[in-house]
Formats: C-alpha cells, sequence, structure tokens
C-alpha cells in the first residue's frame, strides 16, 4: 500500500492508502476527496481531475505524456505543477505524495 | 417547411442510435438530432478509442467500433440525421404531435418523441475568465457561425485545439488584428495548421503569446482588452471580440425548460413504456432515471427496445403488435434487406 495525502482547496487533509497500479484520480473519488470531479472517469477526456503535484514529488512523479499536456490546455488555472490525477499510476516511489486539489475544476 | 416523421429522436448517441433499429423493426421512420457533427454521443467524442469490456458478445470494441457497427445495423432503415444543431424546444401541437425546432430554427413534426440525450449536449466549455459571462454573446463567442461578424474586428483567439488554429488562419486576413494565445508553445492542432500560424507570426501579420488569460476590461459586455499572464509577466491586449475554444463539455440544455419533471437533471420514466411525464415523449439512455438504474449502454439498448413498443401503440393506435424474432420471421428479415 502506498500513502496519498490530498490536500483541498480550503486546507483540509485526507489521507489515503492507495493499491499499486490504480490511478491518483481513482483514489480521490473512491474517499471522497473534494473538488475532484473525474467526469470522463480516466479517459484523459475531461480535465476535471486536475491537480497540484507538491514541489517535492515532481520529479518522482514524472512529466506528464503529449496526451495529457493536451487534455490540460483545458483545465483551469494551469501551473507548471499541474498533472491529470488519472494518469498518475500509484507505484511504491510515490509512497508519500502529496498533491493539492484546485479552486475548481472547470 | 417543416419536415413530417414517425419519430424523432434527440440525441445521436449509442442509445439513440439503437432505438433507430428497435423502432424500426415497428415500420417506424426516424429522424436524429444531434449538436455533435457526427453520430456517437460521448463514445465518439469523449473516448473513441477506449476498448468498451461489457458490451453483450463483443468481448472487447472500441467505442468508436461500436459506434460504426450501430451505424451499419440501423442502415436498412435509412435514418435521417441532422448534426451541428441543438434541440431548442419541445411543443404539443393540437393534432397529439409534436414539433421541435432546432437552434437554427428548423422545425420538425412526428407522432413521437424520444429523448436520447445522455448526459445532455455537448457544449463549449466556458474558460476560467472572471467576468467573461457578462460579455458571452455581445463580444466574446465560443463558435464562428458567420465569418464576416468578425471582420475589421481586434480579435483574441484562444486556445491550442484544431479549432482555435483553424479559426486563427481564416480569420487572420479580415481581421483588424488578430493575437493568439495559447498556455504552451506547443500545440494539440495539427502541425501544419501550427507552421502556418508561426510562419505568419514571424511576417508580423498576426501576435501570438503564450499565456493564460486572467483579466477580461470592458464596459456594457463591450470588450476593449484583455490581460495575458505569461513567462514574462502580464500583458495587455486591446481586443473588440474574444474567441476562446477550451473543448467541450456535457449540459443538460434546453430540455429543462419544456415542462418535464426532471429528478437531479435526469429525467424520471417508468420501467415498462419509458416514457416522461409528457404522453408520448420517452427518455431512454444516460438521460432518464428509474430506480435501479445504471448508466450502461447495454441498460440503454434494453430500454430502446421497451420503448419502442409503446412508442408504436401511441404512432398507429389500434394495429397490432406481433411479436417476432429477427432469425425466424421474413417479415422482420425484408425489413433488414435479408430476406
Ligand atoms: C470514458 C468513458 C468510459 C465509458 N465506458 C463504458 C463502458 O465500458 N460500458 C458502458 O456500458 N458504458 C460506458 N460509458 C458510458 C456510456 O458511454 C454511456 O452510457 C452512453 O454513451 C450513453 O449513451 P446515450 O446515447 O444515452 O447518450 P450520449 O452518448 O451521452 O449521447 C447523447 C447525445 O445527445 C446529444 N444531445 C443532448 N441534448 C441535446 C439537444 N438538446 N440537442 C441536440 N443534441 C443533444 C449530445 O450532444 C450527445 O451527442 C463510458 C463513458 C465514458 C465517458
Ligand atoms: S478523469 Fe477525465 S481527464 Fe482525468
Amino acid at each position: 500500500m502506498t500513502k496519498i495525502t490530498y490536500i483541498a482547496h480550503d486546507g483540509s487533509k485526507f489521507e489515503v492508502e492507495a493499491e499499486n497500479g490504480s490511478t491518483v484520480m481513482e483514489n480521490a473519488i473512491r474517499n471522497a476527496v473534494p473538488g475532484i470531479e473525474a467526469e470522463c472517469g480516466g479517459a484523459c477526456a475531461c480535465a476535471t481531475c486536475h491537480v497540484y503535484v507538491d514541489e517535492a514529488w515532481a520529479e518522482a512523479v514524472g512529466e506528464p505524456e503529449p496526451m495529457e499536456e493536451d487534455m490540460l490546455d483545458f483545465a483551469y488555472d494551469v501551473r507548471p505543477s499541474s498533472r491529470l490525477s488519472c494518469q498518475i499510476k500509484v507505484r511504491d516511489e510515490l509512497d508519500g505524495l502529496v498533491v493539492r486539489v484546485p479552486e475548481r475544476q472547470a | 417547411m417543416t419536415k413530417k416523421t414517425d419519430v424523432i429522436i434527440i440525441g445521436a448517441g449509442p442509445v439513440g442510435l439503437f432505438a433507430v433499429f428497435e423502432l424500426g423493426l415497428l415500420d417506424l421512420k426516424c429522424h436524429l438530432i444531434d449538436i455533435l457533427d457526427r453520430p456517437g454521443g460521448q463514445c465518439a467524442e469523449l473516448y473513441p478509442e477506449k476498448p468498451i469490456y461489457d458490451i453483450p458478445a463483443w468481448p472487447s470494441i472500441s467505442a468508436q467500433g461500436l459506434v460504426d457497427k450501430l451505424m451499419e445495423q440501423i442502415a436498412p432503415f435509412h435514418p435521417e440525421f441532422t448534426f451541428n444543431r441543438m434541440v431548442s424546444s419541445l411543443e404539443k401541437l393540437e393534432d397529439g404531435g409534436y414539433r421541435v425546432t432546432t437552434d437554427e430554427g428548423e422545425t420538425i413534426e412526428a407522432k413521437g418523441i424520444v429523448i436520447a440525450a445522455g448526459g445532455g449536449s455537448f457544449q463549449p466549455k466556458r474558460p476560467p475568465m472572471p467576468g467573461i459571462e457578462a460579455y458571452e454573446g455581445k463580444s466574446v463567442f465560443y463558435s464562428v457561425r458567420r465569418m464576416e461578424d468578425f471582420r475589421g474586428h481586434d480579435l483574441l483567439i484562444v486556445g491550442g485545439g484544431d479549432s482555435a488554429l483553424d479559426w486563427t488562419l481564416n480569420l487572420q486576413p479580415i481581421a483588424n488584428s488578430l493575437t493568439l494565445v495559447h498556455r504552451r508553445p506547443e500545440f494539440r492542432a495539427a502541425p501544419d495548421s501550427v507552421n502556418k500560424m508561426y510562419a505568419l507570426h514571424e511576417r508580423k501579420e498576426l501576435g501570438f503569446e503564450v499565456g493564460q488569460v486572467t483579466a477580461l476590461t470592458g464596459t456594457d459586455g463591450q470588450l476593449e482588452s484583455a490581460t495575458v499572464k505569461g513567462p514574462d509577466g502580464p500583458v495587455e491586449i486591446r481586443c473588440t471580440r474574444l474567441l476562446p475554444f477550451f473543448g467541450l463539455t456535457m449540459k443538460l440544455g434546453p430540455i429543462a425548460e419544456w415542462g418535464l419533471n426532471l429528478h437531479e437533471n435526469l429525467i424520471p420514466v417508468d420501467t415498462e413504456k419509458f416514457e416522461t411525464s409528457i404522453p408520448g415523449v420517452f427518455a431512454i439512455g444516460d438521460i432518464n432515471w428509474y430506480p435501479g438504474k445504471l448508466k450502461l449502454i447495454l441498460s440503454g439498448f434494453h430500454e430502446a427496445a421497451l420503448m419502442a413498443q409503446a412508442a408504436k401503440r401511441i404512432a398507429n393506435p389500434g394495429e397490432r403488435i406481433v411479436f417476432q424474432y429477427t432469425t425466424s420471421s421474413t417479415n422482420l428479415q425484408k425489413k433488414l434487406g435479408v430476406a
């Protein structure tokens, strides 16, 4: 199990034990983290699962694929640390990952 | 001139398409209307290349593959399609029929209506620019219906996809000035359009800024300028028209105004006929709601079959409906063009 911490826009923290191979979006939905909508269910087709990856984790998480970059164009308030959480797969190296939920998704 | 048909299907997603088959077996002709420019609804717009694993008898089929197969399956019934149109109103006529009107004012009449509107109609996303609502329809537009409306204007186009790039190239010759704004120097649009845009930019025939629009200024809905925050800080760009292209999202849209009972943006129906609170108006697929509802394609197919029986009784009252199998009924096989 890999620990992920979601920080909602109002600052409240959600610590979640995630299974490797699942996505950061799926664990947010399963644990009802507010502010992650995931309208398209993880198809990289809606940009409503947008998160900011904590700076300390940027390198471990890595860069988005071109398809995800394209979809990020549709997200709200995109920053260098922006990712679509449905495209981040949970794995051992991400144990302790911290992501922040933006003010809104669209 | 008002067109007439047996059944109008609002929404050409997988469920609306399969309804053509079930209604067709009962000799009802269908006309489908969708705001998208092609059939398939969510399958075509959101995940065409993803495999679906729970379509009975198809262990795996891509969403677009499913749409193609449905189109093949309903071809014998020659359905008519009107694309790029939103159904904006639905009214009941004196003679018991119905009339729908599109956002371009076309009217079609039918004996029955099937709402297969899924998650709602696909509409342009409103970009995250504070106060943009005040300018919409006056100086901010989400599509170009007539190019002439943009002649002589100072245009600001925002986005990095094909719509943004195509309209940049098409409107540049008739605009007074044109600036394209995109979040990054890479584009999702076709490379050829991107190269053309960069060439125009080099010749100083259009402006290109990397960044995000953070503020709009103007009075009474008339835009005067926009602030673009880029890597080198904010820049102010003069503009009288803004065209943002931020993709599509599903919104219930005008259906809310048709006098139907709604339950959290869904249309409650019974599970025998899938009829709404207005007799003769049916709702199938993702748009409907009943106890136990699952938003699955296969559920929508089942709903279409049952709905068709009820629609037939309304369209041809008094006619006896004989239950038949497609495998063994020559009558049905004739309709399918195989006997
Ligand atoms: C990523 C993803 C994966 C999925 N995977 C599966 C799966 O594995 N199995 C499964 O069974 N289901 C799956 N689904 C769900 C499935 O796609 C839907 O259940 C299905 O598309 C519903 O079909 P529909 O015809 O009811 O509506 P839609 O496909 O939503 O089509 C409705 C159409 O109606 C149009 N429309 C609405 N209102 C109007 C109007 N007023 N005027 C004009 N046009 C209008 C819309 O533009 C749209 O094209 C998935 C969905 C997504 C997003
Ligand atoms: S859930 Fe839609 S893009 Fe991630």
